[in-house]
């Protein structure tokens, strides 16, 4: 969802750092450093990056300050991170949680 | 739990009944517990005939309450890491199925057909089939409504006793609450780990001690543990008297998700001070025991108090030092396992009933003047 304007906009200001690249899901995002994997996730539009575990129902960020633990992602492979408090890196990979996360472990 | 147990099986039986509780339902040890409904932990002996009452109970019990209390027969798989621990857990189980406990020898090559996450490395253990799980605090609370809705049962919570009421001839008349006066012909201790206290308030001496435990909480899972399993140290340190801290890993799945880790035993008082050192040992131990726990993470740790007896056997039945004051409670860390045959026992003494089994080794005046500490047999 592109926005007309943006903060950064508004005040002039560019970014001292250069913009570089994480995927969410495969799918290339651009962001800036400084930025949480939410934020990240947020500019491009992406809303929802979990399933909850009984009913599958999407979740993304809700207090966006590593209170309530709904922001919950799979980063690098690693379940049950908080999007809104890990800051994205160059190279990371974001992949929709589904459920706990943990699905390869189940006997 | 105990005191849900009691007051559904006297309302069974007919019996109008007042529940009172200084604070929630499962506000004390019942909601600091596992769940464990263990047969498998248990020399034979009077605590084992009342846990496979119990065990029965729990079955016809799971009928009555809704699914929601997590009522599992899921079965107990004790574990031995070596040959000696091994062979006393053999010596155990053949004792125990005498008593009438089943049990199965595992060898250690099948283990992990019953427990894939297993450590490869363990010599064997016994399957214990009668174990069983439930979720404490839904199951006091479901147990309390059933109570109520036979009319029998009225629960008055946040409300402490602050003295018990007799009669000229000594005899029990009621209990004394900052509401007021409640009077009954029966007065039943099922204050847990602080049933020594009201005990000391109708003027006899109960030594009940609190054993505080922790359990570590981890995050919500898949099912990767399938019984309740433990080591065959658990066993020797239910069984101990020791005041030190003593942890051996028991480890179980919940419906809900998260892997429970306990457990820890140490005679500190009511302290509640978090202890990372039992939180380290029952986190190595667990881990030990299932590798996989290793790439999990604990979310969280609850404390409780055991009630603690000197002979870890509860106390139940009437005090006969005082006429109408019964006691149903010291079961330490048994508590939600034996609360049906206990609640059963002390509803057949109230109404006459004939008993289930003998309930001698629990006279709750064995101890006599005996300091809280000091090991006396029955």
């Amino acid at each position: 969802m592109a926005r007309d304007r943006t903060p950064a906009e508004l005040v002039g200001a560019a970014p001292e750092q250069a913009p570089f690249e994480i995927t969410f899901d495969g799918r290339p995002i651009t962001t800036l450093p400084g930025r949480s994997v939410a934020a990240a996730l947020w500019s491009a539009g992406v809303l929802a990056w979990r399933t909850t575990r009984r009913g599958g129902r999407p979740r993304g960020a809700f207090c966006g300050i590593g209170h309530c633990y709904d922001c919950l992602a799979t980063i690098n492979g690693r379940p049950n991170r908080r999007a809104c408090l890990v800051p994205a890196r160059p190279g990371d990979t974001i992949t929709t949680q589904e459920g706990h996360g943990h699905a390869e472990i189940a006997v | 739990m105990v005191g849900a147990a009691c007051a559904y099986y006297a309302a069974r039986s007919g019996l109008s009944v007042t529940v009172i509780d200084r604070g929630p339902v499962a506000g004390g040890t019942t909601g600091a517990g596992e769940g464990n409904l263990l047969v498998s932990d248990k020399e034979p002996g009077p605590e084992l005939e009342l846990a496979l009452l119990s065990t029965r109970l729990w079955r016809e019990l799971s009928d009555v309450l809704p699914p929601r209390v997590e009522y599992e027969a899921k079965g107990g798989l004790v574990v031995a890491s070596g040959e000696a621990s091994l062979m006393v857990l053999r010596d155990l189980a053949a004792r125990q199925e005498r008593a009438g406990v089943k049990n199965q020898e595992v060898a250690g090559d099948g283990l992990r057909d019953l427990e894939p996450h297993l450590s490869p490395d363990l010599a064997g253990g016994f399957h214990y089939p009668q174990d069983a799980q439930v979720q404490p605090a839904l199951a006091a609370a479901h147990l309390l409504r059933a109570g109520r809705d036979s009319g029998r049962v009225l629960l008055r919570l946040g409300e402490d006793v602050t003295g018990v009421l007799k009669g000229v001839s000594g005899d029990v008349r009621g209990v004394r609450t900052a509401s007021g006066d409640l009077r009954a012909p029966w007065v039943v201790n099922a204050a847990g780990t602080w049933g020594g206290r009201l005990a000391h308030l109708a003027g006899v001496d109960l030594p009940v001690l609190p054993r505080r435990g922790f359990v570590l909480v981890t995050e919500p899972l898949p099912r990767v543990v399938r019984h309740k399993v433990y080591t065959a140290d658990y066993v020797a340190d239910v069984a101990s008297g020791s005041a030190a801290l003593q942890t051996s890993a028991v480890v179980e799945g919940t419906p809900a998700g998260p892997v429970l880790i306990g457990a820890s035993r140490e005679r500190v008082g009511f302290d509640r001070t978090l202890s990372v050192e039992a939180l380290r040992r029952l986190a190595a131990q667990a881990t030990r025991l299932f590798p996989v726990l290793s790439r999990v993470r604990a979310i969280r740790t609850y404390a409780g108090f055991r009630p603690y007896l000197p002979d870890h056997l509860p106390a139940i039945g009437p005090d006969p030092r005082v006429p109408g004051l019964l006691h149903a409670c010291g079961h330490e860390g048994a508590g939600i396992g034996l609360a049906p045959a206990t609640g059963m026992i002390i509803a057949r003494i109230l109404s006459g009933g004939e008993l289930p089994m003998d309930v001698a080794p629990f006279r709750p005046d064995r101890f006599k003047q005996a300091s809280p500490g000091t090991p006396r047999t029955p």
